[in-house]
């Protein structure tokens, strides 16, 4: 199980988080028809390093993005989803 | 090919069992074939066998990264049954299903499918409701399906918490009496085998490194084990797809998670059906074996890594405790993970792509083992043709764009709410 560090709240077990999508397929309003299949669908489902999108559901309940690799299970970073994020 | 039978037993058993032949070839990759079919999980040895049992197509190769049997084909919970719902989906499990009963003599290898029944149970009168639409609409299509009052359950299955007090109480339950379980490494090796006295190669420790690509079209694969050309490449790496995909350029509507498994140690025959619950997404069955063979959901967030979380092995033991309470007595044996690739509509993809030369088969989420015959032949006849068979056409790449999913529990583009 993934150890989270919640900015918020500390390190905490991952059975208090919601995995909600990867961090580059948030639609907006104004997405064209192609990038808005792309990420609904068609995303880019890495192996290794991305941002994602998770919750801390059953604690502060805040919306976190999470720098994590999908292979090694690591995570560099957990910020809250206001901050900017590196690219 | 030596052929197995009772006198062939036999005739080990006098000769200290020196007169067996290795099951398959261990051939070294050629220049050039037909199909080269990336993958050698139950469904891409079952592709290459009706490729060239069906179609006549031998000049066929089965590239495994691993060894026959190593993937999610030795990873599923082994449950086979095709009470879907949805005709697009139920006429491709029946026609799995049908594929089945006639499997072990077809490839002369004991599959050891055994049609013990596969039972949802229902916990609630809208529960029960789900389970009448489900059931009638199987009926309606010729599938079998009963349904099952308590009394029949009490009688059936002794062990099950039927009381009022019930952790989750059970008030009916839909059967399929058709479905049951069946030794999934036996597929792979029956179906790897059968192949191969057809005149397939099939080739383990063969990792594909990449895509030879001319003006648009797959010409070949780079692998380990050197370059290899092709007519017609098809992937079926399910847990991988995207990753293959992606080495043609292609992205695919699929996110990789993990689901995981577990058994007890053996024990005594105590369930002799596959027992499952839609509400609570928990499965419980016994091996022949003896062991317990427990499931439920994902892991709902996505990794490649096969290491589950223990938090989900702790609620679905719970589950599946609650279910049968004798269960608490037994120790746990051992648990795994498998990546499963899990679609925006929770039904696979087989058919055609955009790159010219390149088919896929995917999309299984977690539930492709019951499917093995099926997909392997829907697939042999997209390969071979090169358009899908009408069981297959529903299950196109397009469909998301289009609009055209086929999704069974109505939970919507969402992979980890499957």
């Amino acid at each position: 199980m993934l150890l989270i560090a919640c900015p918020n709240c500390g390190p905490r077990a991952q059975a208090e988080f919601t995995f909600e999508r990867p961090l580059a397929s948030i639609v907006t309003p104004t997405e064209t028809l192609p990038d808005l299949i792309h990420k609904l669908f068609t995303r880019d489902n890495p192996r290794g390093p991305s941002w994602e999108l998770w919750r801390h559901t059953y604690g502060c309940a805040g919306w976190l993005k999470v720098h994590r690799d999908t292979h090694s299970h690591q995570i560099s970073a957990v910020v809250p989803v206001d901050m900017e994020t590196p690219s | 090919m030596q052929r197995y039978s009772a006198l062939s037993l036999l005739r080990g058993g006098l000769n200290g069992q020196k007169s067996w032949q290795r099951a398959w070839r261990d051939p070294a990759p050629k220049s050039h074939y037909d199909v080269i079919v990336i993958g050698g999980g139950g469904h891409g040895l079952a592709t290459a066998y009706y490729l060239a049992k069906v179609h006549g197509i031998r000049n066929v190769a089965v590239l495994e990264r691993g060894w026959i049997g190593g993937g999610n084909t030795g990873r599923n919970t082994t449950i086979v049954r095709s009470n879907y719902r949805q005709p697009a989906l139920h006429n491709l499990f029946e026609f799995s299903l049908k594929l089945w009963e006639g499997m072990s003599d077809d490839l002369n290898y004991n599959v050891m499918f055994s049609q013990r029944g596969a039972m949802f149970l229902g916990h609630s009168d809208s529960d029960m409701i789900r389970l009448a639409e489900r059931g009638d609409a199987m009926r309606a299509a010729g599938i079998d399906a009963e349904f099952m009052t308590m009394d029949q359950l009490r009688k059936k299955l002794p062990l099950l918490d039927l009381s009022d007090k019930a952790r989750y109480p059970i008030v009916g339950a839909l059967n399929q009496p058709r479905g049951g379980t069946a030794r999934h490494d036996a597929v792979a090796w029956g179906y790897a085998r059968a192949a191969d006295a057809l005149g397939v190669d099939v080739i383990q420790n063969c990792e594909v490194l990449g895509m030879d690509m001319v003006g648009g079209r797959v010409t070949g694969v780079q692998t380990t084990r050197g370059p290899i050309g092709a007519d017609r490449v098809g992937i079926c790496v399910a847990g991988n797809s995207g990753q293959v995909a992606a080495m043609a350029d292609l992205r695919l509507p699929i996110e990789s998670h993990l689901l995981q498994a577990f058994v007890s140690e053996p024990v005594k025959p105590m369930i002799d059906m596959v027992i499952m619950s839609q509400s609570i997404h928990a499965y419980v069955s016994q091996s022949d074996k003896g062991e317990i063979v427990m499931g439920g959901d994902p892991d709902l967030y996505p990794t490649y890594s096969q290491r589950g979380r223990p938090d989900r092995i702790e609620g679905v033991a719970g589950q599946c405790i609650a279910l049968f309470p004798a269960l608490s007595r037994l120790r746990m044996l051992r648990s795994w993970a498998g990546t499963t690739d899990m679609s925006f509509d929770g039904s696979p993809i087989i058919g055609t792509t955009p790159v010219e030369g390149l088919y896929l088969n995917g999309g299984w989420c977690y539930g492709g083992f019951k499917a093995t015959p099926a997909s392997g032949w829907t697939y042999a006849h997209t390969l071979a043709k090169g358009e899908p068979h009408a069981l297959n056409a529903p299950f196109s790449l397009d469909r998301f764009e289009t609009g055209a999913t086929i999704d069974e529990t109505g939970a919507g583009p969402m992979p980890h709410h499957r």
